[in-house]
């Protein structure tokens, strides 16, 4: 019981992990809450989905697609919804509205257009378990929570280690110093939206094929909200650690306490974390400066 | 006839709501993704108390706004306390909505998610118009006092504020629950005139669509965010636009604001200074 309830955390934990790698950066970077990121979670999935079951395509084309088709929604949706906040250096509440407002719009638009039927992903994997003493874990599980761990080493190793992520580290530590040193900015920000909506949809497809596709999965990401703030926004390790803890947690409350008190242990958890350890667990120092 | 009552008497709902809202927000500078909470509480309270007590209505109505301002605090002080950056605020306060709402679903006496129904129907549109125009009263004397005052000092610089010996976690604190009460207000009206309630009416959602009001009609203003919030209710229902295109609209527009005019309609300025302006009397309005 311990050891299955472990995995099912640890697997579902990898997910909100993926979901709060995207949400992350992007905070790293522009210093506010993208709350348009679960859309473009939701949108990934819907992108997905078209692939798998109008072109039947296979496994690994349906995941490179649904990467692409979410990057490029999040690239638009920086361009169209923050660029302009952005140059003339908006208050980062400003910012987190008009991320609102693209959450709200895209959804009820994929409501009014697609409609909020609940659809599912075609069988890729099938029902495989693999047997551990009394446990049993899905295949399916095991894949997603190594998939996301390997992406996440990625992004971090791309970080530390090309040109591109020297200077979005720049970025993140002083924006008008990191333009003085002739990078160009629109470039960089479009690279952080593309990566982060790459993960939103590696994290869309998995969720899809994991629960459903539907408008209103990107509701979802409150939880990577959570994980991020955890771990420590900003931070792509606190990310990953938060998305595990939380996952792990979640997963104990329901089976040892109660399942509909989750949501009010994870939220209280939130608060808790922003009022006593705002800058989380592996979080740098984020006071708003004077 | 009928129809359009309706329609008027909603507004007037929503608005003492978004009023409660431009306090905190258009006045003290702080957002809120949480305040749909605050309403449901003022929804379930007052409904709780007519429904199974039999408690005459008025009575409700302030038990329900009451019982709004002491919720505020419990999210309120420990929040406020930690003077959180403006932004984690706003998070932590979306967490307590939602952690609200799923509270709401799972107790025996707000009868769970399927919701109350058979709510008596109190909410006339005289009671509407004397609390809305209370409502306005009482936050124009308010804003208008030095309590009013520090909230502007703290929106306008909030180190600042502090400095000139404004305090800043007792003011926030009660600008909170004021606004909380006018929706805790709003809330029980809303219950006595549909006359069922559900968890599922006050989500972040709603609490995007007050926001979204107040900041369209505009920071700063009491009259802006009225305006916005009777057009928004009132403009779908005429039109009889489907709920999910009304919020299609309502995501399109926070974001057009934001990037083409975020002080909003009337941002930082009254209906009432368009009329002063022509006989030229200016009583040192700070803009």
């Amino acid at each position: 019981m311990f050891l299955q309830t472990l995995i099912t955390g640890l697997s579902i934990g990898g997910i909100y992990a993926l979901m709060a790698v995207g949400y992350s950066l992007v905070f790293s970077v522009l210093n506010f809450s993208n709350f348009a990121h679960g859309a473009v979670i939701m949108l990934g999935a819907y992108v997905g989905l078209a692939l798998a079951t109008k072109l039947s395509l296979g496994f690994g084309l349906v995941l490179a697609g649904s990467i692409a088709g979410a990057g490029i929604i999040a690239v638009l949706n920086e361009r169209l919804a923050y660029s302009s906040l952005r140059r003339r250096k908006a208050p980062s509440l400003y910012l987190m509205i008009s991320a609102m407002g693209c959450a709200v719009f895209l959804e009820n638009l994929v409501y009014a257009t697609i409609g909020s039927r609940f659809y599912a992903f075609p069988e890729f994997f099938g029902r495989q378990v693999i047997n551990l003493g009394e446990s049993s874990i899905s295949l399916l599980d095991v894949g997603a929570f190594l998939f996301a761990l390997t992406a996440i080493l990625g992004l971090h190793l791309f970080i530390n280690r090309t040109r591109t992520g020297i200077a979005i580290r720049a970025g993140v530590s002083d924006m008008t110093m990191c333009s003085l040193m002739g990078v160009d900015l629109d470039r960089l920000i479009a690279i952080v939206f593309l990566l982060a909506g790459g993960f939103a949809g590696v994290a869309g497809v998995f969720l899809g094929i994991k629960y459903l596709v539907y408008p209103t999965m990107g509701w979802v990401t409150n939880k990577a909200y959570i994980a991020a703030v955890i771990g420590g926004l900003g931070s792509l390790p606190g990310a990953l650690v938060g998305g595990l803890l939380l996952g792990i947690v979640e997963t104990f409350v329901s089976t040892y306490v109660s399942s509909v008190l989750r949501d009010v242990f994870s939220f209280s958890m939130l608060i808790a974390f922003l009022v006593w350890r705002p800058n989380g667990l592996l979080g740098q120092d984020t006071e708003e400066k004077v | 006839m009928d129809y359009i009552l309706s329609i008027v008497v909603l507004a007037g709902i929503n608005m003492i709501a978004v009023l409660g809202l431009s306090i905190f927000t258009g006045f003290t500078g702080l957002f809120s993704f949480g305040h749909a909470a605050f309403v449901a509480v003022g929804a379930y309270t007052s409904a709780i108390l007519t429904y199974y007590y039999s408690i005459p209505f008025p009575l409700a109505l302030i038990a329900g706004a009451a019982a709004a301002g002491l919720v505020s605090l419990v999210i309120g002080i420990p929040t406020l306390r930690a003077k959180l950056r403006s932004d984690y605020f706003a998070i932590a306060i979306l967490g307590f909505g939602e952690a609200f709402r799923v509270i709401l679903e799972n107790l025996e006496i707000t009868n769970g998610a399927r919701g109350l129904p058979g709510i008596d129907n109190f909410t006339t549109l005289p009671i509407v118009v004397v609390c809305l125009a209370g409502s306005v009263l009482i936050a124009r004397n308010f804003l208008r006092s030095r309590w009013g005052a520090a909230c502007i000092a703290i929106r306008e610089d909030p180190i600042a504020a502090e400095m000139a010996g404004v305090r800043l976690f007792q003011t926030r604190l009660l600008s909170l629950a004021v606004s909380a009460v006018y929706c805790g207000l709003s809330g029980g009206l809303l219950a006595h005139f549909l006359s069922f309630i559900q968890p599922v009416m006050f989500t972040l959602l709603q609490s995007t669509q007050l926001l979204a009001a107040v900041i369209a009609g505009g920071m700063g203003s009491i009259s802006g965010p009225l305006i916005a919030s009777f057009v928004f209710i009132a403009l779908p229902e005429a039109l009889r636009v489907a709920q999910m295109w009304r919020l299609v609209a309502y995501g399109l527009l926070l974001v057009l604001i934001m990037v083409y005019r975020p002080q909003g309609l009337m941002g930082y300025s009254e209906l009432s200074s368009f009329f002063r302006k022509k006989t030229g009397v200016q009583g040192g309005q700070k803009q």
